[in-house]
């Protein structure tokens, strides 16, 4: 059945999968959001237990999601991943290295012999939530700014930048995204807190939390602004009818133009993250996680729609733009996009097992913080 | 290739190496443990004694701790194939992504999302939901062993593809011969069951120093019970998938096999080199003696490489320099055609940029007929295939050696369970303390086996090293080693150190 459908459209399928991925661990940075908020809404041990326990429960399927990312990539976007990861090395290498601190912290912060004490455990943890996602912001970044690197006749890529990678940082867009990332994390997790901690004993918690939610979409909303301004204005790599890619002029405004459902589906997305934050800092509703995680979902898929559909280069070369990779030219096979379709039917039974995990775990109470058998 | 210096791929060799050790760490105790731990729950679930709960949750804080640091070094491994592989990640990504990315969707979730139940969900869910629980955490963990053995299984032996001139890499044709391919499966089943060694001996040792210290008596001799029978199995199981493993190198990789029993001369009905020490100065086609001193069994290597007598099994020498009366072909002869091959392809791809496609086509065909040797093409010497020999040998055998050992460790164990004599003597509870320790040096001995031995491929005769590796200065690999090398002893320091605690403390209540 789906072996007969044609590769164009397994393509474009696989990189709905890949958006609904990427989308999703968009949302699930609230671990990492809630990450950096810590010392600013936690000041006494327990108030810190009930953070991390709260986020410790989570932090696994966040991590999971990211690697299912790369994954996902690989197999579907097999020169993407080879191009990305292998040319802007050491932006990934150390995008890495704060998901490698972010594993252990959880587990051994507050245990005995843990070596560094449990400062250094909260610092990982802050260098995860802030770096991590700035990093991986300004690497979403790229997708509309271009990158530095030329494919060779045996696709072999070769990065022009000496910093390989780590210029996208100093790109004003690509660290807009990135710190607008970085905020909507913490909004996020400030939601997902008030949402699972009963903050019946430890009031003061939840009144910091909802401030907090508040502050941070306020720091985000300038960088939303450049991020808008950006699709607005700005010229975007297409490519043209016989694959050569073009620079064209508000190339991501014409895609949302003529694609109003897209417009829609952003002015939505924005409009739940803020229906969100309402909710949370301004009433005294727990629900405002469900409309700022969907909101995010819903801006994370048109983030990712704008650079593979439409026409347009997804990685785009700034050094060489005839070697930009687009969605039809980086993929694998009809046989393994095929192959790997099938094994995607799964996913519909892993959200469900999630969802009912989820359910079942309920909120977290000071009690539950108290025994050592918590993080 | 072209541009890349044999500094870089020495480098990023050494990290991966270094990643992957230091990951092999910890997922045998992974692999093992968690299954252990569903034992030991289903027990208690099954007799409602609370001293198995304790029994269980006690293995499980030891199980957790160790879990964070294989997640942590795990993630890097994944990453590594784009980061410093890039060319090996396009030229089979379209085969080798697949089972990576499945890894994820069926096996990783089913750990991320259980775990949290395993730990924080006794009082949440029911007896029977954390027990399920627990048993998803185990065969999550197993199967994401699965996937990736398989992912690696496809680089021992490649099968089910074809090569793209076009797109220049290889193209998956048949997704269930990659997935059953022989070597998949055993490497699968032995990987997994020499895993459930290193976590039955994981147990045996804390609870034989438990034995040591009067302590906590009844919890280690039931702890001693449940994993020398669990030990017991899985090593006559590994075994049997370790003389199955030693087949399917004869048939796939006749050089791993040559050089992990120092078999220079190919001969029939060849002897096993139950001891040998390696001549340093031996190099292939010399006519010097392989070893200083050998022990050899007749016959036994010759039965064990083909499961029949009289079968030629070829040795270094037959590989590198060919052996006409075999019909294996020198070495020099598939550098040289593979150098054709790569010259060909070259040749085409201008001829189909430049649209002279009569070029394209004599071009392709002359490709084509060399195909299957372009991988050779990116070596210079015909000694290059020859792997590290001392290293891969002594690998072997020391893993070899522990395993045997392992069997009468289990019997002894298991014996002094049932008939509760575990108290008398001292000497074996010593042993079975260091038991792990030797179990840890046995299971990356396997591993060395396994990826020194297939040097200098990064896909069995289809992609060296060399030609795999991203174009990127060797000074920044360099940099990402020490970095790596680094953050993961500080984090193996802390590992052990909360583990040492952990230990001390003891269970509570038992």
């Amino acid at each position: 059945m789906i072996g007969n459908l044609d590769t164009a459209i397994l393509q474009q399928l696989w990189w709905l999968l890949v958006s609904v991925v990427g989308s999703l661990f968009l949302f699930m940075t609230f671990v990492q959001g809630g990450q950096t908020l810590l010392w600013q809404v936690a000041k006494s041990d327990i108030e810190k237990n009930l953070v991390i326990n709260s986020l410790g429960r989570k932090w696994e399927l966040t991590f999971t999601t990211l690697v299912l990312l790369g994954g996902a990539l690989f197999a579907a976007f097999p020169k993407f991943y080879a191009t990305s990861f292998g040319g802007a090395y050491w932006v990934w290498i150390l995008i890495l290295f704060t998901f490698v601190v972010q594993a252990v912290s959880y587990e051994f912060r507050r245990k005995p012999g843990n070596l560094f004490g449990a400062a250094t455990y909260e610092v990982f943890l802050f260098i995860n939530g802030a770096i991590g996602i700035l990093l991986i912001g300004a690497a979403v970044g790229t997708f509309f700014t271009g990158s530095n690197f030329t494919l060779d006749t045996f696709n072999r890529v070769t990065w022009t930048n000496p910093l390989r990678g780590l210029e996208a940082a100093f790109n004003l867009f690509n660290l807009a995204m990135g710190l607008f990332l970085v905020f909507n994390a913490r909004t996020l997790g400030a939601m997902f807190l008030v949402n699972n901690i009963d903050c019946t004993d430890v009031p003061e918690l939840e009144r910091r939390l909802r401030k907090s939610c508040l502050l941070s979409f306020l720091c985000a909303l300038p960088f939303l602004v450049i991020i808008l301004a950006y699709f607005m204005f700005w010229d975007g790599f297409g490519v043209d009818k016989d694959g050569v890619v073009v620079m064209v002029h508000q190339k991501y405004f014409i895609s949302l133009m003529e694609n109003l459902w897209l417009a829609g589906m952003l002015l939505l997305g924005l409009v739940l993250v803020i229906l969100g934050v309402f909710l949370t800092s301004c009433k005294t509703s727990k629900a405002g996680i469900w409309f700022g995680g969907l909101g995010t979902v819903f801006v994370g898929l048109v983030v990712f729609f704008l650079a593979g559909y439409f026409d347009t280069s997804f990685y785009p070369s700034k050094a060489d733009p005839q070697s930009s990779l687009t969605i039809f030219n980086a993929s694998s096979s009809h046989f393994t996009l095929t192959a790997m379709t099938y094994v995607a039917m799964v996913i519909p039974l892993v959200l469900a097992y999630i969802a009912h995990v989820w359910y079942h775990m309920g909120k977290l109470s000071v009690a539950d913080v108290q025994d050592e058998e918590s993080y | 290739m072209d541009g890349v210096s044999l500094a870089t791929v020495d480098w990023a060799r050494y990290q991966f190496a270094l990643t992957a050790m230091y990951h092999w760490l910890f997922v045998p105790i992974t692999l093992g443990l968690s299954f252990l731990c569903a034992f030991f729950e289903t027990i208690y679930v099954r007799t409602g004694k609370e001293e198995w709960k304790n029994t269980a949750k006690f293995w499980m804080t030891l199980f957790g701790i160790n879990f964070a640091v294989g997640v942590a070094t795990g993630i890097i491994m994944e990453f590594e194939f784009g980061t410093n592989w890039s060319n090996y990640s396009w030229m089979v990504g379209d085969i080798f992504g697949a089972p990576l990315a499945i890894e994820g969707i069926v096996a990783f979730f089913l750990e991320a999302t259980f775990f949290a139940v395993m730990f924080f969900g006794w009082n949440r869910v029911s007896k029977g939901f954390h027990l399920f629980s627990t048993w998803m955490v185990a065969i999550g963990s197993n199967l994401s062993a699965l996937w990736i053995l398989v992912a690696n299984g496809w680089m021992q032996y490649p099968i089910g593809m074809k090569f793209n001139p076009d797109t220049v890499r290889y193209e998956m044709q048949n997704f269930w011969d990659v997935l059953f391919s022989p070597v998949a499966m055993a490497k699968f089943t032995h990987t997994t069951s020499t895993s459930f060694i290193v976590g039955s001996l994981f147990v045996i040792s804390v609870s034989s120093w438990y034995l040591l210290k009067g302590r906590h008596l009844d919890m280690a001799r039931k702890s001693i019970l449940v994993a020398s029978v669990f030990g017991l199995v899985s090593t006559v199981y590994a075994g049997i998938t370790g003389d199955e493993s030693a087949y399917v190198n004869a048939q796939t990789q006749p050089m791993k096999l040559a050089a992990y029993e120092g078999l220079y001369q190919g001969e029939k009905n060849a002897g096993i080199v139950a001891f040998g020490i390696i001549n340093r100065d031996k190099k292939p086609g010399d006519g010097q003696e392989p070893f200083v001193v050998s022990i050899k069994i007749p016959f036994i290597l010759g039965m064990m490489s083909s499961r029949g007598f009289g079968n030629f099994l070829p040795g270094i020498d037959d590989l590198v320099f060919g052996n006409s009366g075999q019909g294996i072909l020198p070495a020099a002869d598939k550098i040289a055609r593979g150098k054709e091959a790569i010259a060909d392809l070259t040749a085409y791809k201008e001829a189909k940029k430049a649209g002279n496609e009569a070029a394209a086509a004599e071009a392709l065909t002359k490709f084509t007929g060399n195909q299957p040797f372009m991988g050779y093409g990116y070596l210079e010497k015909p000694e290059d295939i020859v792997p590290p020999i001392a290293l891969t040998f002594y690998s072997f055998h020391i893993m070899v050696y522990l395993g045997i050992l392992f069997l009468f460790v289990f019997i002894v164990f298991l014996r002094g369970a049932t008939k509760n004599t575990l108290m008398g003597s001292q000497f074996r509870l010593a042993v079975g303390f260091v038991s792990f320790f030797l179990a840890m040096i046995a299971s990356q001995a396997g591993w060395i086996v396994a990826e020194v031995g297939r040097q200098p491929w990064a896909i069995q005769d289809m992609l060296p090293v060399g030609a795999a590796t991203t174009n990127i200065g060797a000074g920044s690999v360099q940099t990402t080693f020490f970095l790596f090398l680094v953050i993961f002893t500080a984090l193996l320091i802390a590992e052990i150190g909360i583990m040492t605690k952990q230990i001390q403390r003891g269970p509570e209540g038992v």
